[in-house]
């Protein structure tokens, strides 16, 4: 039970987060990504307030034995580069620096009901299943 | 500076909230992805976050619609692209949540590689859209 109340206020904090910076403005995030035009390096802040809390955060909570909540850490065992962090990077930069929308502010975005984070939704999911089946066919 | 930076740091505490309290990287493509290959035993703390989000965004939607304003892109574009990240975002673990923000604190080579690349890539469709083909 308390665990699904950490999961709620994590996922609360979060979207007032991204809607606040100014994630959840498509036009903003590829005005951040237009380096080669009229560039608007506003968003790093995104990343340095974000990064400097959770480079705290992470650590402090690593100092307890296990989580609140929970019988242990999740940290990710996988440490080598490989060519499907590459690929998959690739692949994820281009839809971002197509429509500007990441998977959580377009989540956020849904809540206004408005086409736009529908439409990346429904291809989110889409894409996350061709992947999942690609891997069960074995063809990847 | 102000507004980026204030969400920026209520993200990171939203990230030191899933992990100090349930030892879960804040990763939304995993997240969501956790969801769609259904594990018995490992899918309602995924639901709840969510519902967490969509309770935070209706909030802010009522308060300050104007962070929400789209960029009026075409039907196929957005599908599209939404395509490329879902795929994208399974293939290589994790979006800019779980790699851009928590991978970087925790100085993870892969994260860092990861954010580098989507970052050039991002930068360089937009780049290619804008003043090669000259879209929006």
């Amino acid at each position: 039970m308390k665990l699904l109340f950490g999961s709620f206020l994590s996922g609360f904090l979060f979207s007032i987060g991204l809607s606040i910076s100014g994630m959840t403005q498509p036009k903003k995030v590829l005005a951040f990504l237009d380096v080669f035009g009229n560039w608007d390096p506003s968003l790093l802040w995104v990343m340095i307030g974000a990064i400097t809390v959770y480079s705290v955060t992470y650590r402090l909570g690593l100092a307890n034995k296990t989580p609140l909540f929970s019988p242990a850490f999740h940290i990710p065992e996988v440490k080598s580069v490989d060519k499907f962090l590459v690929f998959g990077a690739i692949i994820f930069g281009i839809g971002w620096g197509l429509a500007g929308f990441c998977p959580g502010p377009a989540l956020t975005s849904l809540m206004t009901l408005k086409q736009d984070p529908f439409l990346f939704c429904l291809g989110l999911i889409l894409g996350m299943f061709i992947f999942k089946q690609l891997r069960q066919w074995k063809a990847l | 500076m102000l507004q980026p930076l204030f969400g920026g740091i209520i993200i990171g505490l939203a990230a030191g909230v899933l992990w100090f309290c349930n030892g879960r990287i804040l990763g939304v493509s995993g997240i969501l992805g956790g969801i769609l290959s259904f594990t018995k035993g490992d899918t309602l703390w995924r639901i709840l976050f969510f519902l967490g989000i969509f309770s935070g965004a209706l909030v802010c939607y009522h308060l300050y619609p104007n962070a929400f304003e789209i960029a009026g892109l075409s039907p196929t574009r957005l599908l599209t692209a939404g395509i490329l990240v879902g795929f994208g975002t399974r293939m290589g673990n994790g979006c800019t949540s779980g790699h851009g923000v928590c991978g970087i604190s925790r100085f993870s080579l892969r994260s860092i590689s990861a954010t580098l690349i989507f970052m050039a890539f991002g930068a360089l469709t937009i780049g290619i859209v804008r003043h090669v083909l000259g879209g929006v």
